[in-house]
């Protein structure tokens, strides 16, 4: 069951990507509308990680193609901004809330040039727009799971792009951050932008996403939420074993199997 | 003392030289240390032995330039062969580190045994690679050495938030766009350049030292990576001054060794006396705490003894609070006496007894306890036998800003529990 989008702002055709040489995503075909708050979720090992990373250039898919803004990613990279999670990262390093802000305006800045006043004072407006100017000079290392959140977002607020992709956003985060989040996710949406988000929670989906999609290693469904969150879709989401495909993927890793014929 | 006038040129440009070979290993090491690189280091600066003993043996001289290529060759050719290792086989980092380091170390102590026994008179010298020795360094090496190490602080310098960026999140790093296969394909050369530098004052063997103390030390007074930075570069340079030093006082002695005592001392030294992350701040913070409890509890006591028999101003003895406080008699006299002092007790001809601002002090005390349980079992919903522990430690950690926020949640609930 995947719906159309009617105007899309990504496009992936046919995708299959591997992770350490078992496919992890199946021949994978979605598009996303823009001016959205869109979820993605699916029970753990379904490739949702894996998915958005492969939007951002950061694992090589095995097949298939992905259209941003009906562009590739390196013509358009300046309109997509990336939130990971944030326990990729070592919070202990020496810096600053404003210090980890300010790193959103790098790219823009090009090598060789020091941030200037208007970049501070564009970090110090993000940091404004999530209600952490008042810690913007506290070691990062002393803040809680939800501050830590905020100062991700309000980083990736400062590369001023028109689609955001995060992954798993609410994971470990206080009940008011999270509404705090969403609510600065759904007007940003009113203002055109996109915002992708890989969710857990199935509970709070319905009252997050306008557009969902849920994912196991395949698309089980993609559209508008009320029409994708069946019992029968999540039931085969969540509780269908894909043992067969499960298989598979483990004999193309052990024996070093192409996921495709090289053409 | 003469040494340190400088008169000499000959002084002051080793001083020089070793300074800056020491400062700018400090600054990549900062980052070797961020990024949590850093026994890859010491398996390239054992790497660089061979390089050498080879440039040695085919150019026949101890020219610096030969000898840095030969270095940084195999200093590069280890990465290379610590990366297959991990990558093509189920071998991990730390065990593929150790492997080609104690390999290619091997070799080089072959190579080197094999040239000391030539009775080649230029080959004098090249152990001077093991440990270092700030004096050897003739004005060739000096010229070729400063620039090398002109070269790396400017490097590092030039792409500071790049390499911080990467250090920090590669992965965000590289969505951003920026290059982070060359980017760390470039701090990964400079590393290996510090590495090959700073070995002539270090030696092979304390290389490691000399890459991760520095901004270690610096870690302890400030949280700012460029002042980290800084401070790793002027604390390494200041042991690279000491080590400067003995080599001129006693030129026998490897300068490696001296120079690793300095950081380390300097290490230890900010371990124990950095504010607030320093062990003796600790250690101060901690006996604070402790002197809080105790003489807040004793109020308390006095209080709740006062409360019981209905007689607040009533003297008590040091048997009788010893009952409810055991505590060593001399402990609890001396902090008596301290709250004496602070005029929340007096002493009596038996006993203690409050004041009205003790009196105060410890209703305060027993109001918050008794508040942070009436939190617990009603807003909360722990089981009441469950709290009292709890309440104990926690009540001399309440703020008043925190006591008129619980105050008002504890009112609401039993207004609303009322309804």
């Amino acid at each position: 069951m995947i719906q159309q989008a009617d105007n899309p702002i990504v496009e992936i055709h046919d995708l299959t990507v591997s992770y350490y040489k078992k496919p992890v995503l199946w021949d994978i075909d979605l598009c996303f509308p823009q001016g959205n708050v869109i979820g993605i979720m699916g029970p753990n090992g379904a490739g949702k990680s894996t998915l958005l990373k492969t939007m951002m250039g950061l694992v090589p898919p095995d097949s298939g193609y992905i259209k941003l803004f009906g562009k590739t990613l390196d013509e358009v990279r300046k309109q997509v901004s990336y939130v990971p999670q944030k326990e990729s990262v070592d919070w202990d390093f020496p810096a600053s809330v404003l210090d980890v802000v300010v790193m959103g305006r790098y790219a823009q800045l090009g090598l060789f040039q020091r941030p200037r006043k208007a970049d501070k004072e564009k970090a110090l407006a993000c940091l404004h727009q999530v209600g952490m100017e008042p810690l913007a000079k506290r070691q990062i290392a002393q803040l809680s799971g939800g501050q830590q959140q905020r100062v991700f977002l309000a980083r990736a607020l400062a590369q001023e792009a028109q689609l955001y992709l995060m992954d798993e956003p609410f994971v470990g985060v206080d009940a008011a951050t999270e509404k705090m989040i969403i609510n600065l996710l759904q007007s940003m949406a009113h203002e055109g932008k996109t915002i992708i988000v890989i969710h857990h929670d199935l509970q709070s989906a319905p009252n997050y996403f306008d557009w969902s999609v849920l994912l196991n290693m395949r698309v089980v469904a993609a559209g508008p939420t009320q029409d994708v969150f069946t019992p029968a879709l999540l039931q085969e989401t969540y509780g269908g074993k894909l043992t067969v495909l499960s298989k598979i993927g483990e004999l193309l890793r052990e024996q070093a199997w192409p996921t495709r014929e090289p053409n | 003392m003469e040494f340190f006038s400088f008169s000499d040129p000959n002084v002051r440009y080793v001083v020089l030289g070793t300074l800056l070979l020491t400062g700018s290993t400090a600054m990549i090491g900062s980052f070797a240390l961020l990024k949590k690189k850093v026994l890859v280091g010491d398996a390239i600066a054992h790497a660089v032995l061979p390089g050498v003993c080879l440039a040695f043996i085919a150019t026949g001289t101890k020219h610096p330039i030969p000898l840095s290529l030969g270095a940084f060759t195999t200093g590069w050719l280890a990465l290379v062969l610590i990366d297959q290792i991990t990558h093509r086989s189920k071998i991990k980092e730390d065990t593929a580190i150790a492997l080609v380091l104690s390999v290619t170390f091997g070799l080089g102590i072959l190579l080197l045994t094999a040239i000391q026994h030539t009775g080649n008179a230029a080959q004098v010298g090249l152990s001077n690679f093991l440990f270092g020795k700030a004096a050897a360094l003739v004005s060739d090496d000096l010229k070729i050495l400063t620039l090398l190490s002109l070269i790396l602080m400017a490097m590092v310098l030039l792409f500071f938030k790049e390499f911080t960026l990467v250090a920090f999140d590669k992965s965000f790093a590289q969505a951003s766009g920026l290059p982070v296969q060359r980017l760390e394909l470039l701090l990964t050369s400079l590393t290996v350049l510090a590495i090959v530098v700073g070995i002539r004052a270090v030696g092979i063997l304390l290389m490691t030292a000399m890459l991760i103390t520095p901004p270690a030390a610096a870690r302890f007074w400030t949280h700012h990576l460029p002042k980290m930075v800084l401070l790793a570069a002027v604390l390494g340079m200041l042991a690279g001054l000491v080590g400067s030093f003995v080599s001129y006082m006693a030129p026998a002695m490897p300068t490696g060794p001296w120079i690793v005592i300095t950081i380390s001392l300097i290490a230890y030294g900010s371990f124990l006396l950095a504010p607030r992350r320093g062990l003796l701040a600790r250690r101060i913070q901690q006996r604070k705490h402790q002197r809080k409890t105790l003489t807040e509890n004793i109020l308390k006591l006095f209080y709740e003894l006062g409360e019981a028999d209905g007689h607040f101003y009533k003297s008590r003895t040091l048997d009788t609070i010893r009952q409810y406080r055991p505590l060593p008699a001399g402990r609890l006299a001396q902090e008596l006496k301290r709250l004496q002092k602070q005029n929340m007790l007096q002493r009596e001809r038996a006993g203690w007894v409050l004041t009205t601002a003790g009196k105060n002090k410890g209703e305060e005390i027993s109001r918050l306890h008794r508040l942070w349980e009436l939190y617990l079992t009603h807003y909360l919903k722990i089981k009441p036998d469950h709290v009292h522990e709890d309440a104990e430690s926690i009540e001399h950690v309440i703020t008043p800003a925190l006591a008129e926020e619980l105050d008002s949640l504890v009112k609401l609930h039993t207004k609303q529990k009322k309804k």
